[in-house]
């Protein structure tokens, strides 16, 4: 007798009202009769909002074209478009403002060069073996080859070389020179640095201008001493150092000339998103090591000095941000002597940097609080002076902690540099409003205000995501 | 007090522009470095304003130009920096620029209170209103109830006030912090009349939309005596702006010209000797050299030149001479003479 | 390696005493050094200094006072109806942006999938936007599609709608009106009460007492009574278009409009955000008490979460209301006649007193968020979880 085996039947799918793009739906979007309403409410929004404004920005838009009449003739027609003809037209003073035509590549080169310093420290992953760092020095030079020229490519060379030699002669001690007594070696390595820093900056300096070169290496050999006394660095802290001390100075030679017989450029004559990106990255550069200083003062324990800076951070934190640029621009001038001005969109800067200082220093002193009281027992008990405990055991870890908080003050700095528009500066949005002025362009501000917006917003939201990465990837918890 | 200067001054010198210019001589301060740093609007056409190249444009510029020329023989050596109205009083103080030519009303606060000095005047304008046609006004007599727009911090903000306050009048002011702003809103309808000085309407009327549904009132309502200021304090400055000023109107009077200036060296009326400095050398009270005003003229032409150069007939502007003719044409412009 | 020198410079007291009075020294100098060049300068422009100004007549006119000015009235009427137009906008502005803020901070965590993803797109695009920009675009954005005066859009004859603004009705208190004022503050205070012994009751007894409705009957139909008793003593100013413009009434200009709105729309985001922090950072156990207990979700959220999360809400919520004040000063920008426009603005070229308007616009600036810090404390001292 056989007994028939059992076999179950196959399983039925399942209902397609609890998967798929029903069942989703229905948990997602109508799992309620509220829910259902909201989402009612929130289709008719997209479907009054959207197709209107893609007609208007992109299906209806005239994009290509020189002159008004190109917008003119299709608003005839009776197609009530955009005309991002205008913005086309005029992207170079978006650009650059005023900055003569031919000295604009004096402002394309200096954001490549400040592209190749970054990119190694703002992707660290990405960069970790040497072999990276140098194909992406290769390419810089070759960048610069290419787009700007020879002296350009040497020039390139040499600011994203020479950190890693400097930096290797500090670290490997070179061939053991110096033996026995700690300090003899110190000084010796020390002095050998600045000898090979000084000649080879001089060398490249001198190819590039034969006159002017040896201030400038004077100048930035002075910076190398300066930063020699941080001791045995590897090369990321090396780059961040020259990121803040040595680009800014090449830069500010760079982009107002008058060495390297570049011819002099003033400041009146800077605008547009390069006006916008410099005042943000000196804000943002500046702000955080400020803000660092005041925080570490307001946890002082030396009473004169967490006064001065208790009093400095609330008096800032009180004010707005057009009141301290009006305080700059009109009022700061009557505090100097009489024979000394100081440039307006630097006073500017100095009332940004301040400002954003104080606000950073709050967060940064949300951070130091958060540091468990360990980690300063541990550095006391092993002798530490204030400064190394501070530099290598405490701040590092309160930078990670405050990445949130840091962010959000980043944007803000990076959004309010608009203001300056308020005190005459011609930032993006001050050659926004400029162009709206303009005779045969009037009638387009939309236009212009929404280009600016949207230039701004792929600033801020690029900047945002970023922190967002670092967070995750520096996500500490002590709990 | 000198080591605390240098100190600071090096401190930033790596960083920081630096542009010195001392009150006790501002002569010797603006040759040391090389040239006049004039603060300009920089955005009234036909007064300052750079065109689409950046090369800056304007009777200002222009006499900021003859000031140049006075001193260096070159009236490239003259720079401009644009200075909003709420700064150009701080920025003239502080030193950050030399003279102020920014179509700035002579008024007796700014002369007496705020350490300016006018040194003359080189247009005389006046507050005017500018309404729309389909308003259907002919008078500013009629303008009872209106919106006006205009900028904030200016004359034309108290002359408004006053007139409309003098003719029993009600208006509601919409105020805003630059003439570009106020043009804008004025145009999208927020306002129905836009006033400040009359040239300014003319200038603004040329760049509306539909400059023919515009029209400018007939009123003139204030007196705008336009002219450079410098600092209170240094004399020999003052009269070298001054004087300059001086002689282009001269040049105009006694018919010397950018292009007989040379022919007019070998002239034989005294006066015109005296001005082109061929026996005499008045240049040296002023600090300058003897040929001080043929400089002028060769190089900016004299007062009528500039004016039609920039705000005359054949311009966008288009304004008659009018109050600006010469004395002797039966306007205001006058010098006193050369001797 | 070295002997332990113990000099006076190795002494970490006496090291710290030596920077603090080099500090001191430094910062003495340099202010002493920046007064002594005011003083030159100001000596040298021939500017007196001093706030004798602020007794002067200002000569100019404004286009929004709370109080009665004009161009007769004083720089100090001037300050006062600049500080006043900044905290009117900042009064809605707070109002306005709690309100869309929380609203839009619990539509987030909505289960709602498409609400949820358009306020998250809503909070990504508003707050990556500066605020300049907003209040820019705003303005342009309202006054264009707006008609003029003469086709001004028409509500009933009572309010029009036109690109000088929103006219209304004003209210003119005639005789016996005292008695209504009165009656509102009688009803005020008595709800006030109300709602404390409700609170009371409530936690003595668990019984709870509709008092929010209640005192909002009260507030609104004791007055309304009164008015009726006394036989309306209250006549309306409409606006009725005369000239080129509406006469009568209170004009809403559309500067206030577009600040309010984009000082709203963009502090909401901000607010948003927190409100989602705060109440994420409830105890998911507490969500799920209450749902056990079978609360509807709008009752769970109106007694459990949102008072809860209101500790960890408040301490940004009220720096995003102080932000919000500071950036009303943007209404330079758009001719809103704010205390920076008005005041740092108008009045400072007008006088020429630099130094002391920036010092007054910055003092009242500083006292209004003093004022709001030493509120804060309070709060966090009554209200935040101790011992945790």
């Amino acid at each position: 007798m056989t007994k028939e085996k059992w076999q179950p039947r196959p399983s039925l799918p399942s209902p397609n009202f609890g998967t798929g793009v029903v069942g989703w739906s229905r948990k997602n979007l109508f799992s309620t009769p509220w829910n259902s309403l909201l989402t009612l409410l929130g289709v008719a929004i997209l479907a009054i909002s959207i197709p209107p404004f893609i007609q208007w920005a992109i299906l209806q838009a005239n994009w290509l074209g020189d002159s008004r009449e190109v917008c003119d003739a299709a608003a005839a027609k009776g197609s009530a478009g955009a005309c991002w003809v205008f913005i086309n037209v005029r992207k170079d003073v978006f650009l650059y403002g005023f900055y003569p035509e031919l000295e604009r590549w004096r402002v394309n080169y200096t954001f490549l060069l400040l592209a190749f310093s970054l990119l190694p420290l703002l992707l660290p992953n990405w960069f970790k073996r040497l072999q990276n760092q140098f194909a992406l020095g290769i390419a810089a030079i070759l960048c610069a080859f290419i787009i700007f020229g020879v002296k350009a490519a040497v020039f390139t060379g040499a600011y994203l070389f020479l950190p890693i030699i400097m930096a290797r002669l500090v670290v490997q001690n070179i061939g053991g020179l110096g033996n026995g007594n700690g300090r003899f070696n110190t000084l010796l390595r020390l002095g050998l640095t600045v000898a090979v820093g000084l000649v080879a900056y001089y060398f490249v300096f001198a190819l590039v201008d034969p006159n002017g070169a040896l201030p400038i290496a004077m100048a930035v050999a002075v910076i190398a001493l300066f930063l020699l006394f941080m001791g045995k660095l590897d090369i990321a802290i090396w780059r961040w150092i020259f990121l803040f001390t040595v680009f800014p100075v090449v830069a500010f030679f760079m982009l107002s000339g008058d060495v390297f017989g570049l011819p002099l450029v003033e400041t009146h004559y800077w605008g547009g998103l390069f006006l916008s990106l410099v005042v943000s990255g000196t804000g943002l550069g500046t702000a955080l090591p400020i803000g660092i200083l005041l925080a570490l003062g307001r946890r002082s324990e030396l009473p004169v000095i967490r006064v001065v800076c208790v009093t400095f951070i609330e008096f800032i934190r009180g004010v707005p941000l057009v009141s301290v640029l009006f305080l700059a621009s009109v009022m700061f001038p009557l505090f100097l002597p009489d024979n000394f001005s100081i440039d307006k969109l630097l006073r500017a800067l100095v009332g940004i940097a301040f400002f954003y200082a104080a606000y950073m220093a709050e967060v940064i002193r949300g951070g130091l609080q958060a540091i468990p009281k360990g980690q300063y027992e541990a550095a006391e008990a092993l002798g530490w002076t204030y400064w190394k405990m501070m530099g290598l055991i405490i701040l590092p870890q309160t930078l990670r902690v405050v990445i949130p908080g840091l962010s959000n003050n980043f944007l803000s700095l990076l959004k309010d540099t608009t203001l300056v528009a308020v005190i005459g500066l011609l930032d993006l949005l001050g050659i926004a409003k400029a162009a709206m002025a303009d005779t045969e362009w009037l009638g387009f501000t939309k236009e212009a205000y929404i280009f600016a917006g949207i230039v701004f917003w792929i600033l801020c939201f690029a900047m945002s995501r970023y922190f967002v990465y670092l967070e995750k990837k520096y996500h500490m918890n002590y709990q | 007090m000198k080591t605390i200067k240098s100190l600071m001054a090096a401190s930033v010198v790596a960083a920081i522009c630096l542009s010195g210019t001392a009150f006790a001589n501002t002569l010797e301060e603006v040759k040391a470095k090389g040239y006049v740093n004039s603060g300009v609007s920089g955005k009234v056409a036909g007064f300052s304003a750079p065109d689409a190249k950046g090369h800056w444009t304007g009777l200002d510029v222009d006499f900021t130009r003859a000031v140049a020329s006075a001193i260096f023989d070159d009236p490239n050596k003259a720079r401009f920096t644009p200075v909003a109205f709420k700064e150009a009083f701080t920025a003239l103080q502080s030193g950050e620029i030399d003279m102020l030519t920014r179509n700035t009303t002579w008024t007796f606060q700014r002369d007496a209170k705020l350490g300016l000095e006018f040194v003359g005047t080189i247009f005389y304008d006046g507050q005017g209103f500018m309404v729309r046609k389909d308003l259907g006004v002919k008078s500013a007599l009629e303008l009872d109830g209106a919106s006006v727009c205009t900028q904030a911090g200016t004359t034309t903000e108290l002359n408004l006030s006053d007139y409309f306050r003098s003719k029993g009048m009600t208006y509601k002011p919409v105020v805003y912090e630059s003439a570009d702003e106020a043009t804008v809103i004025y145009e999208s309808g927020r306002c129905d009349v836009y006033t400040t000085d009359t040239s300014g309407l003319a200038a603004r009327r040329t760049t509306l939309k539909a400059t023919e549904d515009h029209m400018i009132l007939p009123e003139v309502i204030s007196k705008e005596p336009l002219g450079p200021a410098v600092r209170q304090g240094d004399q020999q400055w003052s009269d070298i702006v001054r004087w300059t000023l001086f002689a282009l109107i001269n040049a105009e009077e006694l018919g010397i010209t950018s292009e007989n200036v040379d022919e007019m060296l070998k002239s034989s009326n005294p006066a015109v000797k005296r001005l082109l400095g061929v026996d005499v050398d008045f240049g040296q009270h002023l600090g300058l050299t003897s040929d001080w005003a043929y400089r002028i003229i060769k190089h900016m032409g004299n007062y009528g030149e500039m004016y039609e150069r920039n705000v005359g007939v054949n311009t966008v502007l288009g304004l008659e001479r009018g109050v600006n003719a010469l004395w002797t044409e039966g306007g205001l412009i006058y010098a006193p003479p050369v001797r | 390696m070295y002997e332990q020198k113990s000099t006076l410079l190795n002494d970490a007291r006496v090291r710290g005493w030596i920077a603090q009075a080099l500090v001191l020294i430094i910062l003495l100098g340099l202010s002493c050094y920046g007064i002594y060049n005011v003083g030159q300068n100001l000596q040298k422009s021939g500017i007196t200094t001093g706030f004798g100004f602020l007794s002067e007549p200002s000569g100019f006119d404004i286009s929004q006072t709370l109080i009665p000015y004009s161009s007769k009235s004083s720089y100090l009427d001037a300050l006062k109806v600049g500080v006043l137009n900044t905290l009117l906008v900042s009064v809605f502005g707070i109002i306005a942006s709690t309100m869309l803020g929380f609203f839009l901070g619990v539509i987030r965590l909505s289960p709602n999938w498409l609400v949820a993803k358009m306020a998250g797109a809503y909070t990504e695009m508003i707050r990556n936007v500066p605020l300049l920009l907003q209040i820019l675009f705003w303005y342009l954005a309202i006054l264009a599609p707006l008609p003029g005066p003469k086709a001004a859009l028409n509500f009933q004859d009572v309010i029009f709608l036109c690109n000088r603004g929103m006219q209304i009705p004003k209210p003119i208190w005639g005789p016996g009106c005292e008695v209504v004022l009165a009656s509102l503050i009688v009803a005020v205070l008595v709800s006030i009460g109300l709602i404390i012994w409700a609170g009371k009751r409530q936690r003595m007894t668990g019984k709870r007492f509709p008092a929010f409705w209640v005192s909002l009957i009260l507030v609104v139909s004791v007055p309304f009574t009164v008015l009726a008793v006394t036989g309306f003593p209250v006549g309306w100013d409409v606006p009725a278009l005369r000239g080129f413009n509406f006469r009568g009434g209170v004009t809403i200009l559309p500067e206030l409009i577009a600040l309010w709105l984009s000082l709203t729309l963009y502090s909401a985001t901000f607010i948003g955000e927190y409100v989602r922090a705060g109440i994420m950072a409830v105890d998911k156990g507490q969500r799920e008490a209450a749902q056990a207990l079978g609360y509807r979700p709008w009752l769970m959220y109106r007694m459990v979460i949102i008072p809860q999360a209101m500790r960890v809400v408040t301490p940004p919520l009220i720096g995003q209301h102080l932000t919000l004040i500071k950036n009303s000063s943007l209404a330079v920008v758009i001719g809103y006649p704010d205390l920076v426009h008005v005041f740092a603005g108008t009045a400072l070229n007008q006088s020429g007193q630099a130094v002391e308007i920036i010092c007054i616009t910055i003092a009242v600036y500083l006292t209004i968020s003093l004022v709001i810090s030493a509120f804060m404390n309070w709060y966090n001292n009554k209200y935040a979880l101790r011992g945790l």
